[in-house]
């Protein structure tokens, strides 16, 4: 017989030493998280909700032209309708705080990764076990720390997210024409000078997409969030399932699904704006070929890479 | 002396984990293949060694992966020498701190890519400016330097466009300007022609002849292109599976190769374009001086079975042709001097850089070979016909296999 290994008792343990040993951390992450969510919450539901409408829709129109435009005006003023606007910017506003924090660690991950060896050896097998473990079980220790509400939500978002954008960020940065960097590295350019004037740059399209990826997977943690207790569409869709009423259901999944169609659009248009033709051609492919809306919330990294071609 | 402004010795670079056992392996002789088969290493240079002069283009040829661009990539460090050393101006860069090698990449030695590299983010004039901006220069300065090196490569007018509205051979230009502009005295460029259309590709090694000629850098010239190895290159080292096969001018190389391997390249270049009038040069059998005596250069002449005689003045110019039939005229009249009676134009000269397709067609029209003058016209040797055949017929022996 092989004894029962007890790896789960460990890592309660851990849990409770944890919880032990440096509970101030917990306090401040949350503290922190529940103000910036809250902040933003609140900037975006006292003004009129006609104000952040017009707001979106210049946007729109400035990253993107007028379809987006329109179709901004149009979801929007469908959600109003619906009466669920102050719920969808309770929801973007956790998605947003979750994005930026998300995108502010695996960048930088990203490119470390990218530049040494030994980070990408160790961050690699991390990473794959962040993305394959089922999202519930995040949600336990998150419950732990920071107990139930919004913080918990944004947290397990967090940690859903990093993945992807960290991936990305190393795969664009390696994809960086070897002979560029050679060049750049002839010519006497110093380590830091090389990842400023050439790798970043050129690797920007495929570090949007991963920051685009990140927004989408927030997205898709919606529902998860609202499980823990967080405000927001996540909740409508959870009160409606517990009391099975299919049309709030429906309103509340479809204002997600109108929600991530405007973050994805005007996040896909970042890498193109300030960066090169070339790439911005290669995005117009991989935009075409992704124009199946909410589906690719999910499937994530396989496309955008890919389609940017080198040369 | 001077040290030579690149000097090379003993270097061998080996990719891979066991990097001691594969050298070991390769200093007792080895080959690439062996030492990848024991080790899973890949020899890609080994034990190279030589020296290029100031203002000297050197071409290292060979076929792709024989470790041409391995090798220019140890001259300026990008890769680490796995033994032997460069030396730059007698400096070893192997010597060299970080902060200090940067500083010789960005003054001493600057490289043109394969495919040019360039960032597509920049307009052409900021790729120009690049080793300028790494420097630290002002930005009138970056812009003074560019745009003299855009000129000097026939681009300025098009300074403000990005990299990627060119055309390639354009693109190539700007390579070549961002090397110029940087204003450091070696150039190590890897293939910079072989992406570019042939006709492109022609347009460039002009381009590149006329810069050396105003310029005159210390080149080193990657090629897996004998044609254009032997165009441009005062000197070839021939490459093969990382290793020297032959060392020589273009001439040396295809009169006579070293193995099979070169003799496969010779074969598809065209001698022709290559061999120059000074490569088939020969001491004159005879040659006259005006005022001789008609009498004893008919003598001469006949010993010699020859039927004319290039006669030179005091200052070894050629005065003309002195003719069997005319000297014998006038030996008959009694005249005692070869003076300009006797003298025929009936001869034909050419410059000794010039190649044999330049003047196949006049060997062989006249009394006298063909002549071979200085600048100044004077008779530094001649090319008679048979030297010009045996040299277009001469398919060295060794070197066919079939
Ligand atoms: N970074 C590298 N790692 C491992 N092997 C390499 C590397 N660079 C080149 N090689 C190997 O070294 C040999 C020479 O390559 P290279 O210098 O690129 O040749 P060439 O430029 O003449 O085509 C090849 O067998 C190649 O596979
Ligand atoms: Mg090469």
């Amino acid at each position: 017989m092989i004894p029962h290994v007890p790896l789960g008792q460990w890592v309660s343990d851990l849990i409770d030493w944890l919880l032990d040993a440096v509970p101030w951390l917990f306090d401040a992450i949350s503290a922190v998280m529940q103000v910036l969510v809250d902040g933003l919450t609140d900037a975006l539901v006292s003004p009129p909700p006609v104000v952040w409408i017009v707001v979106f829709t210049v946007l729109a129109l400035l990253l993107r032209g007028p379809w987006l435009a329109l179709y901004t005006l149009l979801a929007f003023l469908l959600v109003v309708s619906l009466e669920l606007w102050v719920e969808t910017m309770q929801t973007l506003a956790l998605v947003l705080v979750a994005a930026v924090i998300a995108a502010a660690i695996s960048v930088p991950l990203g490119v470390l990764a990218a530049r040494h060896r030994a980070v990408s050896v160790v961050v690699r097998p991390v990473l794959d076990s962040m993305q394959t473990t089922p999202v519930f079980v995040y949600l336990i220790p998150a419950v732990f720390f920071f107990g139930v509400g919004v913080v918990p939500g944004v947290v397990a978002t967090i940690l859903f997210a990093i993945p992807p954008g960290v991936r990305l960020t190393e795969l664009g940065i390696r994809q960086v024409d070897r002979e560029v960097v050679e060049a750049a590295q002839a010519f006497g350019a110093r380590p830091g000078q090389v990842l400023r004037e050439v790798q970043l740059p050129l690797a920007l399209p495929a570090i949007m997409a991963g920051v685009n990826q990140v927004i989408m997977l927030a997205l898709s943690m919606v529902v998860t969030a609202g499980l823990l207790g967080a405000a927001g569409l996540g909740a409508v869709v959870v009160r409606a399932v517990t009391q099975l009423d299919v049309a709030s259901g429906f309103e509340g999944g479809l204002a997600v699904v109108l929600l991530a169609v405007f973050l994805d659009r005007l996040t896909g248009a970042f890498g193109q704006r300030s960066v090169l033709s070339r790439l911005r051609q290669a995005r117009v492919r991989r935009g075409r070929q992704q124009d199946a809306p909410v589906a690719d919330t999910r499937v994530g990294a396989a496309s955008p890479v890919g389609a940017r071609s080198v040369g | 002396m001077a040290p030579p402004v690149l000097r090379v010795t003993g270097l061998t670079k080996v990719f891979g984990a066991r990097e001691q056992e594969a050298l070991r392996l390769a200093g007792e002789g080895h080959g690439r293949d062996e030492i990848l088969r024991r080790t899973g290493a890949t020899l890609a240079v080994h034990d190279v060694s030589f020296a290029v002069e100031r203002g000297e283009l050197f071409v290292v040829m060979g076929l792709s992966g024989s470790g041409k661009s391995t090798l220019v990539r140890l001259l300026n460090r990008l890769i680490e020498p796995s033994a032997g050393t460069v030396e730059v101006d007698g400096r070893d860069l192997r010597a060299l701190d970080d902060a200090t090698l940067r500083t010789v990449r960005n003054q001493k030695i600057s490289m043109v890519f394969q495919h040019f590299a360039l960032l597509p983010h920049r307009t052409v004039r900021e790729n120009a400016a690049y080793a300028l901006k790494v420097r630290g220069a002002s930005a009138a300065e970056q812009r003074q330097r560019a745009d003299w090196a855009l000129e000097t490569v026939g681009l300025l007018e098009r300074a403000d466009a990005r990299p990627d509205e060119l055309s390639g051979g354009m693109r190539q230009r700007v390579g070549l300007a961002r090397a110029l502009a940087a204003d450091s005295e070696v150039l190590l460029m890897d293939e910079p022609f072989s992406a570019l259309d042939p006709l492109i590709r022609r347009d460039m090694q002009d381009l590149l002849e006329r810069l050396q000629s105003e310029l005159a850098k210390t080149i080193v010239f990657i090629t897996h292109d004998l044609n254009e190895a032997m165009r441009l290159g005062d000197r070839i080292l021939m490459l093969k599976d990382g290793c020297t096969v032959q060392l020589g001018t273009g001439p040396e190389i295809i009169s006579a190769p070293a193995d099979d391997y070169v003799a496969d390249f010779t074969s598809d270049v065209d001698r022709t374009r290559v061999l120059t009038a000074g490569d088939l040069l020969r001491e004159p059998r005879l040659t006259a001086r005006v005022g001789d005596r008609p009498g004893d250069v008919l003598r001469a002449l006949g010993a010699a079975e020859a039927n004319g005689v290039y006669v030179l003045d005091g200052d070894q110019v050629v005065a003309g042709v002195a003719r069997d039939d005319l000297l014998a005229r006038a030996v008959q009249e009694g005249r005692t001097a070869i003076g300009p009676r006797e003298l025929v134009p009936d001869y034909a000269t050419i410059a000794a850089d010039r190649p044999v397709v330049d003047f196949v067609h006049l060997v062989g029209q006249h009394p006298v070979p063909l002549g071979v003058l200085d600048e100044a016209g004077r008779l530094l040797g001649v090319v008679p016909r048979a030297a010009v055949l045996d040299a277009l017929s001469a398919v060295p022996v060794r070197g066919r296999r079939s």
